[in-house]
């Protein structure tokens, strides 16, 4: 299975029916792609739009439907729109369930730094910021290295998203835990071993006994 | 309210003015206004929006026509003639969260000198601003934010100036009506008093300066 199939399917257990949950861009959002038949979950988009769908079929768009990076959306039954005002009170209000982001860098304390590498990648931090310091459970969906190098680090080297510890991170090798200030390895990815795990990672992670297998 | 054509709407643009712009990636931008801006020749512009969209779309030609001197917004990733102009000390770029960049307009529109938040804290974000405790937990004391004009595009408007919102277009729009000293609206559908229900005008009549009459 491809890393970025892993990490989705596997993010998406963590879903349930009536949830309000914002899907980043990238592998956060084909989570959406791996729910249950039938199961409801109220998708924000933080340009305005609650019950955000899949692509419409050609010939189908309308251009004031969009998702949050401006590509054309269906809107579910029982959708909602709004102002952004609104929109980031969803976010910072506790009305949010669940963001699932991308990352650069994960610390071991759970410090995620995802929108900006100085002088090379400065996009702007859109909605990150009120994402990872605002939503009730922040889930991080990356791939465990980049380039050779762990990107779950002792400690982030690039400037990070916010202070609050996000609660989880989703890589193909593992699910790892941020409690009490300290990362804790709780399953490990398809084939994977808890040292294939351990050796792949920079930061120190706490090791069970037992780890379980994703189920997926 | 008046009625205007989009010639004189802008003509009351001088060089340097600050503008609210409307739109989330161009969608719910008042394209026809931003073309018209650029036809005139408006220069030293401040933006205050959600972004810079993409290079042919929304506030984008703005910046490809090099029209703006400075940017207060929370995404140029898309737009890569920003981040060029940015880099090169071309173009004044603030980057500000996206729930902290639209708070910071509804403060100015709504009579208040800030908000607190936590978004930023510890964050690049912080640096030089005042951190504020309320009941033990701390907050950023972000600043409200107003303009000179805030240009709008609405779904439909009467001929009032009554405003409704189609669908992801609304997003910065009815917040920045509320935030400038002239609100300059351009509209879909512009239809006879009476036609919105009173529930479904979301910015109300009095708050529109100038309606930019249809071609």
């Amino acid at each position: 299975m491809e890393p970025h199939t892993i990490i989705a399917r596997r993010i998406a257990k963590e879903l349930s029916p009536g949830m309000l949950v914002n899907l980043g861009i990238g592998i956060p959002t084909r989570v959406a792609n791996f729910l249950p038949a039938g199961m409801h979950v109220f998708f924000q988009s933080e340009n305005g739009l609650i019950g955000t769908g899949s692509v419409p079929e050609e010939g189908m768009a309308h251009p004031t439907l969009t998702d949050a990076a401006g590509r054309p959306v269906m809107a579910l039954p029982g959708a909602s729109t709004f102002d952004s005002a609104m929109s980031f009170g969803l976010i910072r209000g506790g009305h949010l369930d669940l963001t699932v982001l991308g990352g650069l860098q994960v610390d071991q304390s759970g410090r995620l730094a995802n929108w900006t590498i100085p002088k090379k990648m400065v996009p702007g931090m859109g909605g990150a910021m009120d994402l990872v310091s605002g939503a009730k459970r922040v889930i991080v969906a990356m791939q465990h290295a980049a380039k050779g190098a762990s990107k779950i680090v002792k400690e982030c080297t690039l400037p990070i998203t916010s202070t609050r510890p996000v609660d989880l991170v989703v890589t193909e090798l593992a699910v790892i835990a941020f409690r009490n200030g300290r990362a804790t390895l709780l399953e490990t990815g398809p084939g994977v071993s808890a040292a294939q795990v351990v050796a792949a990672t920079e930061a120190e992670l706490v090791v069970p006994a037992d780890i379980p297998e994703m189920s997926l | 309210m008046q009625t205007i054509s989009l010639d004189q709407s802008v003509r009351m643009i001088p060089d340097g003015a600050s503008l609210m712009i409307g739109g989330f990636l161009g969608v719910g931008t008042p394209e026809r206004i931003i073309d018209e801006i650029i036809r005139q020749n408006k220069r030293d512009l401040t933006v205050i929006a959600n972004d810079t969209a993409t290079l042919d779309k929304g506030i984008g030609k703005l910046v490809r026509a090099k029209l703006l001197r400075k940017a207060i917004v929370s995404h140029i990733g898309l737009n890569a003639e920003t981040q060029r102009q940015m880099m090169a000390g071309e173009l004044e770029v603030e980057l500000v969260p996206q729930g902290t960049l639209i708070e910071r307009i509804r403060a100015g529109g709504y009579g208040l000198g800030g908000v607190l938040t936590q978004t930023g804290i510890g964050t690049s974000v912080e640096s030089g601003k005042q951190r504020v405790e309320v009941e033990g937990k701390p907050y950023l004391l972000e600043i409200a934010l107003r303009a000179d004009f805030a240009l709008v595009q609405a779904f439909i408007a009467d001929y009032l100036g009554n405003l409704g919102y189609a669908l992801t277009a609304r997003n910065f729009n009815p917040v920045i009506a509320m935030a400038a000293a002239t609100v300059i609206v351009s509209a879909d559908n512009i239809v006879p008093v009476g036609v919105i229900s009173p529930d479904h005008v979301v910015t109300p009549a009095p708050i529109v300066d100038y309606l930019v009459a249809n071609a």
